[in-house]
């Protein structure tokens, strides 16, 4: 019932607009730009958020990182016995649940020696598959808090030693599962063999999922390469460290003590030589945080200004009418009339501005597209703005509009 | 004239306490949007080497091919062979090989422990080409180039830590196991953006290294870069031949050279295109020559040093402000129409169509003034909450000065100015004898 009458009253109303025109045109506008302006800034942030919030899958409360430099001069065979020591007395501290040597870690970012070519023939032509890998043994799937879904771990004897300008030819290796099913769609890759640039190596496991080292792309991220081998680069070796409590600070000071009882092989920085998983996260995303923060205020204080405008005109409308409102009155129109009148008649200006606003929402997405690399909006987003707005406006009309059914009939009758 | 008509927009703001409000909150939110914006924005675009950015030149030399590169473009850095090739030649004024390095660092000085310190390997005109001023001593010659010396310039940094600040030239110290001669010490020295030597190890606003040392010694400890990109599957290479590497394709050089005219940067482009072309008919590079030759702006311009978060907020708040004028142009619009009345009075008493239009514009220019000062205010706290806003090696380059304010100032100012144009002419339109009649 009273959405009919909302509805017969829309005639007087669109003729009622075309004596404001200016004003309307300049609410349409203002809608228009900030549908176009927020659209694309809330999807800006809602696809940091998706790529900040990303899991690594590792344990990563409880895991911390080691960089840890060698003193120069040392031979391959006193590095390995290095690592041998540290990480007998590593597993030994209190506190301290398992620990690895590799050469990166997750989200850990890009380096020389963090990446692979896998190829499926040892006489393909093509390139291989790219994908990052990390030095592990026996411990890595315990240290970093993930799980096997097919095979087995590495055994001891299946760890070798290499390095930087070493070859590396394990005999086995460990694969995500995104990477085994991009390897071999038809899922038979558990026990095939691939071809790493040194020799064949057979998939052993596979693991339910594991980040590697880079945060750029979300395949390229997911396809990670666990290789059985102690990595002797002489520059130095990156332990990770799980630890029992998320309470870390003194289990990272007895490690540290650990270690510095062959203080004379190495050089921890004390600045950051030792970060936990949860700075390394922080550091790796501070871009794509900033981002969705500096949008959210920016879309948040768009809408508060739509909001106002809205509010600052229609009062003025509500005063610049004031006798015809009270000849309605006085001809028998009720408040219900009068609030309808305002909020139908904001719908019609709001509604104006979402279609030509969205117009906008879709070229400003397109010429975004073309210098940040976004993807394309999907529609539902200036949908949702869009439901935002016809909200916001119906709100910020509703004040002005009690305001207006207020009047009482006899100003019909006043002379100013 | 001002004064009186300053008095009647207070007078007509008193009355419509609310609206004056809102528009002067709204501009103040746009304006300094778009100023806190601009500082960051300002901060990470500033020119590293004023006045001397277009004569710097960077030139690359595609030796890895199309099956290698990535959308036709050379690698960012060149190889040993043609940085060399350059470096014989020398076709400019003054030029500089280099690469990042990271040195185990020993004092004789047995309190301080060893440390690992980041620097480059550079050649001796590196310092005059960067400007970089020096607090005791000097670079070293193109001799001492020549004849591979043993001598390292020291940032004032480093200094404090192994000499305790003072003048530590002709002392030694141990990088890498071999002693150099401290030749320098450096002033503080911190170009935003660090724009010598970008790559995947180093982030343009990352501080710049401590230690300097010849590119030809550096080469002959088999020092590498911290970035080295090679046409291979894993995209390294076996170091332990050296010369073996040396002659790879692989790339991890950084050239500079000084070109004055834009007679001279055709001449060098004409060179590095030969050389290429020289290249191909030896038959070590399989595709004509892809060159290029970019001055210092260029080069940041090419490698997008600038932040995509402040690029972006400087867009989303531009179009923030943009909202706010078109929100005010219709709150003056409904505020100087309020005012029909008094304009018609004003009209009929003689006041002519510029008096109403100077009254007016006054009057916005007024209300612009005051959101200026209120945007001054959220500007101060937006750059003092910079550091919760962007990552922390860029929030630290941002800062207010006078010329921010005062910019800040002028553009509320402007802004509504612009935005009352049209509700002024409107007034301005005004019959008098409409508004006086009597109904």
């Amino acid at each position: 019932m009273a959405f009919t009458r909302t509805f017969m009253q829309l005639r007087p109303i669109i003729a009622a607009l075309g004596r404001h025109k200016v004003a309307t045109a300049l609410i349409v506008l203002q809608v228009a730009l900030t549908l176009a302006v927020a659209s694309n800034a809330l999807f800006i942030v809602s696809t940091r958020i998706v790529h900040l919030s990303r899991p690594t899958s590792t344990d990563e409360a409880h895991l911390f990182v080691i960089r840890n430099g060698w003193k120069l001069g040392q031979t391959a065979a006193q590095i390995d016995a290095n690592i041998r020591a540290d990480l007998e007395s590593l597993r030994h501290v209190a506190g301290v649940r398992d620990a690895f040597p590799s050469q990166g870690f997750p989200l850990g970012g890009f380096k020389d020696d963090i990446i692979l070519r896998l190829k499926l023939k040892p006489d393909q032509k093509t390139h291989g598959q790219l994908v990052t890998f990390f030095a592990s043994d026996g411990h890595a799937i315990d240290t970093l808090g993930i799980s096997l879904v097919a095979g087995r771990n590495f055994r001891p004897d299946e760890i070798t030693v290499s390095g930087p300008n070493e070859k590396m030819s394990p005999a086995s290796i460990i694969v995500t599962r995104s990477l085994a099913d991009q390897l071999f769609p038809d899922g038979s890759a558990l026990g095939k063999t691939v071809y790493l640039p040194d020799g064949p190596a057979a998939i052993i496991g596979i693991l339910a999922s594991l980040q590697g080292p880079l945060k750029q792309s979300d395949r390229l991220d997911r396809y990670t390469v666990l290789v059985p081998t102690h990595y002797l680069d002489p520059a130095g070796v990156v332990y990770l460290v799980r630890t029992d409590s998320t309470a870390m600070k003194p289990v990272i000071a007895a490690t540290l003590k650990a270690l510095q009882e062959r203080s004379g092989v190495r050089i921890i920085d004390l600045k950051d030589g030792i970060v936990t998983m949860a700075q390394v996260r922080e550091r790796a995303y501070a871009e794509d945080r900033s981002v969705a923060l500096l949008m959210s205020i920016l879309s948040g204080l768009l809408l508060l200004a739509t909001a106002g405008g809205i509010v600052g005109l229609s009062s003025f409308w509500v005063s610049q009418r004031r006798r015809q409102i009270g000849i309605r009155r006085s001809l028998g129109a009720t408040t219900g009339d009068i609030l309808r009148y305002f909020h139908a008649e904001n719908f019609l200006i709001v509604s104006g501005g979402i279609l030509l606003g969205a117009l906008l929402a879709f070229l400003a997405n397109l010429g975004l597209m073309h210098v940040y690399e976004l993807p394309r909006m999907p529609l539902y987003v200036p949908l949702l703005g869009a439901l935002l707005l016809w909200l916001l406006g119906q709100l910020a009309v509703w004040g002005p509009a009690r305001f207006a059914a207020k009047v009482p009939p006899v100003v019909a009758i006043r002379t100013e | 004239m001002w004064g009186y008509y300053v008095v009647l927009a207070l007078r007509s703001s008193a009355r419509s306490k609310a609206l004056t409000a809102l528009v002067i909150v709204l501009l103040a939110f746009g304006v300094s949007a778009c100023m806190v914006s601009y500082a960051v924005f300002r901060a990470t675009t500033s020119d590293p080497l004023p006045g001397k950015s277009s004569r710097l030149y960077v030139p690359l030399i595609d030796n890895i091919g199309p099956s290698y590169n990535y959308l036709g473009e050379p690698n960012e850095t060149l190889s040993y062979m043609d940085a060399m090739a350059l470096w014989h030649a020398h076709k400019a004024s003054r030029q500089t090989l280099l690469y990042p390095t990271k040195w185990q660092v020993e004092s004789d000085n047995p309190s301080v422990p060893a440390m690992t310190e980041t620097g480059d390997a550079v050649t001796a005109d590196f310092f005059s080409m960067f400007d970089v001023p020096f607090r005791f001593g000097s670079g070293w010659t193109a001799d001492d180039d020549a004849q591979h010396a043993t001598v390292a310039v020291i940032s004032r940094h480093l200094n404090e830590a192994l000499f305790g600040g003072h003048n530590s030239v002709g002392q030694e110290i141990r990088l890498d196991g071999q002693l150099f001669r401290i030749g320098g010490v450096l002033e503080d020295w911190n170009p935003r953006p660090r724009f010598f030597d970008l790559g995947d190890d180093v982030r343009p606003f990352d501080d710049v290294g401590d230690i300097y040392i010849p590119f030809t010694r550096a080469t002959d400890m088999k020092k590498d870069s911290t970035f080295s990109l090679c046409p291979t599957d894993s995209q390294a290479f076996d170091e332990s031949n050296w010369d073996a590497y040396l002659h790879s394709e692989c790339d991890r050089i950084v050239a500079w050279v000084e070109l004055a005219t834009p007679a001279d940067v055709d001449s060098y482009r004409e060179y590095l295109r030969h050389y290429a072309a020289e290249q191909q008919r030896l038959g070590r590079f399989s595709w004509p020559p892809n060159i290029r030759l970019r001055n210092l702006t260029d080069w940041l311009t090419f490698l997008q040093v600038t932040p995509r978060a402040s690029s972006l907020s400087i867009l989303v708040s531009a179009s923030f402000l943009l909202i706010v004028l078109v929100n005010v142009v219709g709150l003056m619009l409904a505020r100087f129409m309020r005012r029909a009345p008094e304009i018609g009075v004003r009209r009929a008493l003689g006041a002519s169509r510029t008096a109403i239009y100077r009254q007016f514009l006054i009057e916005a220019a007024s209300m612009g003034f005051v959101g200026g000062l209120l945007g001054v205010a959220l500007t101060l706290l937006g750059v003092w909450g910079a550091g919760a806003l962007f990552e922390p090696n860029i929030a630290r380059l941002v800062h207010a000065d006078t010329s921010l304010i005062a910019l800040t100032v002028l553009l509320a100012i402007a802004a509504t100015v612009v935005s009352a144009l049209y509700p002024t002419w409107r007034a301005a339109q005004t019959q008098p004898a409409w508004q006086i009649k009597i109904n």
